[in-house]
């Protein structure tokens, strides 16, 4: 029996799509079964961070009306061996599907894979309701601007109302270390402090990252960059292993990063 | 008449005039005996006026019965009543007291978008972060950060205060008075408290100590009830 995990921020664009793809991908490379989830239904992303927006045949529209299995609908990454998407449609909008027919869907894919993420589309309304519905767990995606915090606070307080094994765990995404230096960005202490709930993550802003979604290859996959670091770390934090948190200094060498890091493993 | 037990007394107290009013007799009794008593001192219109305490003891006055107390002693009279006093109230009375004076102790983080309200003093353990609101018609203490908003006295009491163990509110409410966070970026303050200053007209910040010379009342429960 697996477990889902929503992905989820209240605000658009911080991350939590790209979060989702690298966090499955993480897994996936350390041999978990991983399927996920796209609720964002009409504005789809996440099969093109993938890279398999060619081979959606059926969405998560289609499982919910009837006209396929859930398994048929599923595509098996390119890459790496058990990791499977379940598209949305593109077509339709949010209120193609319930709550009802989310949990059932999650429930049905639980028996097959170890972990189901699903990505949340931005917002508290249907969208929101239909993601949080089959989650186990959740992930609360932030960036370090007021507006992306206050937005992940309003999420916690709903989130706090689901029926969920644990509270929500925090990701600070996009954290841009010369700003921080400066105090123009705020502090992930202050975040942290504020929000009140673990840390789970933090990403720095990486143009790699960018990049490496529009060619549709998880930035996971590849190995050297820092946000790709950070990606796998998470996912290690959610097998229950306890890393510690990356370094914000960029003053140093990436190879000494590295070493430093291998170093606190072991 | 002079064997008949006295209903009305009348009695010069540390207080000043004193009226005690049998607790035994009917209610219509003691106002006969009182009008009669009344009638007898024909006050003079150059007298001074004299203000009274009527003492009870444990009776109970309806509403009525209340108004009808005070015409008498209004009327034809150089009184002023003070204050009425009785040892009992009615249960429901005694809750509502109860109700508005407790203090309730919550354990809560006050998110955004998210509202506590709350009839009596609010103890929150925990913090009100922006765009979390605490309402309550007592005072409102909380022991963590306030950084929403904050209300007390929400049903008109202007004695209200706000006290938290570190501030830097978006809005401070006491009563009907809002005060806002200046428009600048300013640093919060730790163990303060907000109250309306009457001679400014407004709601000011200031240390938790200076609670100790305005608002002596917030202690007592008991005082409450002594000043009804």
């Amino acid at each position: 029996m697996g477990e889902a995990i929503v992905i989820t921020s209240g605000k658009g664009g911080v991350g939590k799509t790209t979060t989702t793809a690298n966090v499955g991908t993480a897994l996936a490379m350390f041999g978990k079964s991983v399927c996920l989830i796209d609720t964002d239904i009409g504005l789809r992303n996440l099969d093109v961070i993938m890279g398999v927006e060619n081979r959606i045949i059926y969405d998560i529209v289609d499982v919910v009306e009837g006209r396929c299995k859930v398994r048929s609908a599923l595509i098996k990454d390119k890459r790496i061996e058990h990791l499977a998407l379940l598209p949305a449609a593109q077509t339709s909008d949010k209120t193609a599907i319930t709550p009802e027919s989310m949990k059932e869907i999650v429930d049905d894919l639980k028996q097959d894979y170890e972990f189901i993420l699903i990505d949340c589309p931005a917002g508290i309304e249907q969208g929101y309701q239909n993601a949080v519905a089959g989650a186990d767990r959740a992930i609360v995606v932030t960036t370090p601007e007021k507006s992306s915090v206050r937005d992940a606070d309003r999420i916690i307080g709903l989130l706090e109302k689901e029926d969920l094994t644990e509270p929500p765990k925090l990701i600070i995404n996009r954290i841009r270390n010369h700003m921080v230096k400066n105090g123009d960005m705020i502090d992930v202490d202050d975040i942290v402090q504020l929000l009140s709930i673990d840390l789970i993550g933090i990403v720095m802003d990486d143009d790699e990252v960018i990049k490496a979604s529009n060619n549709g290859e998880p930035i996971a996959l590849n190995s050297s960059s820092k946000a790709s670091i950070a990606y796998r770390n998470i996912a290690r934090r959610i097998l229950g292993e306890n890393v510690p948190l990356q370094s914000l200094d960029t003053e140093k060498s990436m190879f000494y990063k590295m070493k430093k890091f291998f170093g606190i493993r072991s | 008449m002079s064997n008949k037990k006295q209903l009305v007394t009348i009695k010069g107290t540390k207080e000043g005039l004193s009226i005690f009013i049998d607790e035994a007799c009917s209610f219509e009794e003691a106002m006969a005996d009182l009008q009669e008593k009344i009638n007898a001192i024909r006050p003079k219109e150059y007298e001074p006026i004299v203000s009274v305490h009527v003492k009870l003891g444990n009776r109970y006055l309806l509403e009525s019965q209340e108004k009808e107390l005070r015409e008498i002693l209004n009327h034809k009279s150089r009184f002023y009543i003070e204050s009425i006093n009785s040892n009992v109230i009615l249960k429901e009375d005694a809750l509502k007291w109860k109700e508005n004076s407790e203090i309730k102790a919550v354990r809560k983080i006050v998110r955004s978008g998210q509202v506590l309200e709350i009839t009596g003093d609010l103890l929150l353990i925990g913090d009100v972060n922006p765009g979390g609101k605490v309402v309550s018609t007592g005072n409102v203490y909380i022991l963590g950060n306030l950084y929403g908003i904050a209300h007390a006295g929400a049903a008109g009491d202007r004695k209200a205060i706000i006290a938290a163990s570190y501030m830097k509110p978006t809005q401070l409410r006491i009563a009907d008075y809002i005060s806002r966070a200046p428009d600048y970026e300013s640093d919060g303050v730790y163990m303060e408290c907000g109250l309306i200053d009457e001679e400014q007209d407004k709601i000011v910040i200031d240390r938790i100590q200076v609670l100790s010379r305005n608002r002596r009342e917030i202690s007592g429960f008991e005082r409450r009830i002594l000043n009804g």
